[in-house]
């Protein structure tokens, strides 16, 4: 699938999303009832600020000590005997994939949710080679079963579709012939997953965190599905973002904790896996081979600018979950895999400006994000930092916008120029103050306010003038 | 105690003297000496927003100067001050100016954050008769970190029957350029922000930013909803026989 989803233009995408009456009302929905959940599992926590200050420090740590601890986790895995391979690209994460896959002759692969497996594009890369690849996790089942619908959230990336559309896509696509009913549905997808998991020769997994000091890799789910996919099939491959450490056992319960609590208000998901190397002697179950595949692709260039704290995230949507914009525009809006403020952030750096050049103005700059954050991204910073770059070295700004922010920073920092302009806003302003819906008034900007909303009509005496005439009055007493 | 006003380019440009007036004539009440640095602009967060940084250290630079004197500086704007606080890390690269700048951000407050906190005062003695609802601007609650200073001072004002807002944490589009750069975007989340006041029948919204305000109230005046929008500093300078609002 790769980052960017779909062809439109960015608006576009943003009128299909305010139309959506369903999709919106499910967004609106699922925010309050994650958050409420989040704001009541954080609160139970106590000193929730302090976990996040801690939680930041152990991502600020592992980040600036990333090639030590990616060693020490390559190192561990090696010595049980897994197989490691750093990736620089999706291409050459994809190529490795490929060829592992040709090795063992498989031609079915069983998935577990994986929001770096989307990035690469891997499942088409193993679908050419003629390979039947089924995702396991429920919501990613669905929308694959639903010709690929790209994922709108990363946690809940089915979140745009309702039972029914649910329903009507068994049916079409499984034959399905029960009801709408969510327990009925997911009785369903369980059976016939259940097939896919005991035919696949090979399991792909994503990562969570990967644990450097004993190079475990660990899985955090809510279905179980995690657990069939690394237990059943000969080989597992866990396919990761660089990103993705933390030192030892005790910052993995930390962010665990963090991760889950953010994401859907749950102290614990159903299941945390914790999985070391390969099946030994005496192992009833696991892959006889163990692959992790540590993906760079644009990120070691974000360490050591000032985007660094960008990889910080642990990937919980609680940014998501919080934001306004997100809310009214859904998750396709964004045009790519990683929605909402972090995929705003994250978005153009990986993939650059060209396509998505619109994603950091998709902000109001509220920082709801930022303060929903449980490692501590200054999101709205960010976002406000790709402008700068926009404007400083990319050479995206308009010229329209150039040119109105170089003459108000003109007048804004001389008194007399800023007063020939403001003496002159009353009158203008009651001239396009009115608009009809639609219809604004006036210049650029003025006329793209005026189309919604009123101004407010300039009445009486200015502040300047009232603030005068009264020290002129008590010059004379 | 001498007090400057910085009044904001929205309440100097767009709106007329009421949220100024009524600024100086609550702090003379509670005894400050409040003057008006005539050269003062704009804060600069409109070019700093917008990713335009160097022109933003030129209006920080003009408008450091302008209250250099000062001794307090009181604004009638959550956002306007969180950009005063935000004039330092634009001159990371340039100690002298960074000390100047830590210097204003220092002494710059929010006006109820000023009276609350500063003055320690928590009743003006305003009354005002209506029903009102408050909106929490996001730059003043969470970059400036002013929660509960408005609260305080609206508790004790006589006459107010106070709503909250539901999903008050919520913004309500503005976001500076945000509002004519992301329009269709802008006018669902002022929908919606619009809706949740009707639901608390309240006949004034009353808020600490004029962003929000001008955004709020253009889109109730737009839709000819009876909603009025106030700005916490005509309702604190609010008194039984004067009513600023009609």
């Amino acid at each position: 699938m790769g980052i960017k989803i779909g062809n439109d233009k960015f608006f576009e995408r943003v009128d299909k999303g305010i139309n959506d009456k369903f999709m919106r009302k499910a967004v609106v929905e699922a925010q309050s009832r994650l958050e409420g959940r989040k704001t009541q599992t954080t609160e139970e926590m106590g000193n929730w600020e302090d976990w996040r200050d801690l939680s930041e420090e152990i991502r600020q740590h592992t980040l600036e000590n990333l090639d030590y601890y990616l060693d020490q986790f390559v190192e561990n895995v090696a010595k049980q005997g897994g197989h490691v391979f750093f990736a620089e690209d999706a291409a050459e994460a994809n190529d490795y994939i490929t060829s592992i896959v040709k090795k063992k002759e498989a031609k079915n692969i069983i998935k577990s949710k994986s929001m770096v497996t989307e990035e690469i594009g891997m499942n088409e890369a193993l679908e050419e080679l003629g390979c039947n690849v089924v995702e396991s996790d429920l919501g990613e089942w669905i929308l694959q079963l639903d010709d690929h619908d790209p994922p709108s959230h990363i946690v809940v990336p089915a979140l745009h579709k309702n039972k029914e559309q649910i329903r009507d896509t068994f049916q079409e696509k499984r034959k399905y012939d029960k009801s709408s009913d969510p327990n009925e549905l997911a009785q369903f997808a369980r059976k016939e997953l259940r097939k896919d998991f005991l035919s696949a020769e090979v399991g792909i997994t994503g990562c969570n965190f990967a644990v450097a000091e004993s190079g475990t890799v660990s899985l955090v789910t809510n279905e179980g599905n995690a657990r069939m996919a690394t237990t059943l099939p000969k080989t597992q491959i866990t396919v990761m973002g660089m990103e993705r450490i933390v030192p030892t056992w005790k910052e993995l319960d930390i962010l665990v904790s963090m991760l889950c609590r953010s994401a859907v208000g749950q102290k614990l998901t159903s299941y945390i896996t914790g999985l070391t190397a390969s099946k030994e002697e005496g192992d009833i179950d696991g892959p006889e081979e163990f692959h992790v595949v540590i993906v760079d692709n644009g990120r070691s260039k974000i360490l050591g600018t000032k985007f660094q704290s960008a990889l910080q995230c642990i990937r919980c949507a609680a940014c998501i979950n919080v934001c306004p914009v997100y809310r009214h525009v859904g998750g396709h809006s964004y045009g790519s895999i990683y929605p909402g403020p972090i995929g705003a952030v994250l978005t153009p750096l990986l993939e650059g400006y060209d396509d998505h050049k619109e994603l950091p103005y998709a902000s109001t700059l509220c920082a709801a994000c930022t303060e929903a954050c449980p490692v501590k991204i200054p999101l709205h910073e960010l976002l406000v930092e790709h402008r700068k770059v926009i404007v400083e070295q990319s050479g995206k700004s308009s010229f329209g916008e150039k040119l109105a922010m170089k003459g108000y920073a003109f007048a804004a920092s001389n008194p007399g120029v800023y007063k020939v302009g403001s003496s002159s806003a009353p009158s203008f302003i009651s001239s396009v103050a009115k608009g009809k819906d639609g219809h604004g008034k006036g210049p650029g900007p003025v006329k793209m306010w005026t189309d919604i909303r009123d101004l407010p009509e300039p009445t009486g005496e200015t502040f300047r003038k009232w603030y005068a005439n009264r020290e002129k009055e008590r010059d004379q007493s | 105690m001498n007090v400057s006003l910085f009044l904001t380019c929205l309440a100097d440009v767009v709106y007329p003297a009421a949220v100024g007036k009524s600024t100086v004539e609550i702090l003379e009440r509670l005894g400050c000496e409040v003057d008006f640095p005539k050269k003062q602009t704009c804060c600069g967060q409109p070019a700093f927003n917008s990713g335009f940084h160097r022109e933003s250290r030129d209006v920080a630079k003009h408008m450091i100067k302008t209250f250099e004197e000062a001794e307090y500086v009181v604004s009638p704007s959550g956002s306007c001050v969180a950009m005063l606080k935000e004039y330092p890390h634009l001159f990371e690269d340039d100690t002298d100016w960074q000390d100047r700048a830590e210097e204003l951000a220092n002494k710059s407050f929010e006006l109820t954050q000023f009276i609350v906190d500063v003055l320690k005062v928590e009743d003006v003695g305003a009354e005002l008769n209506a029903n009102v609802t408050y909106h929490t601007s996001c730059h003043m609650t969470r970059l400036l970190g002013v929660k509960e200073a408005p609260m305080k001072l609206l508790e004790n004002v006589k006459g107010l029957h106070f709503t909250e807002l539901p999903n008050k944490q919520q913004c309500c589009g503005f976001g500076g350029t945000f509002s004519v750069k992301m329009v269709p975007i802008s006018e669902q989340m002022v929908n919606e922000k619009v809706q949740h006041i009707e639901e608390t029948d309240a006949d004034i919204l009353i808020g600490s930013d004029l962003g929000c305000l001008m955004n709020i109230g253009g889109r109730i005046e737009r839709q000819g909803k009876p909603v009025k929008v106030m700005h916490i500093a005509e309702v604190l300078n609010s008194r039984a026989e004067v009513k600023t609002w009609e």
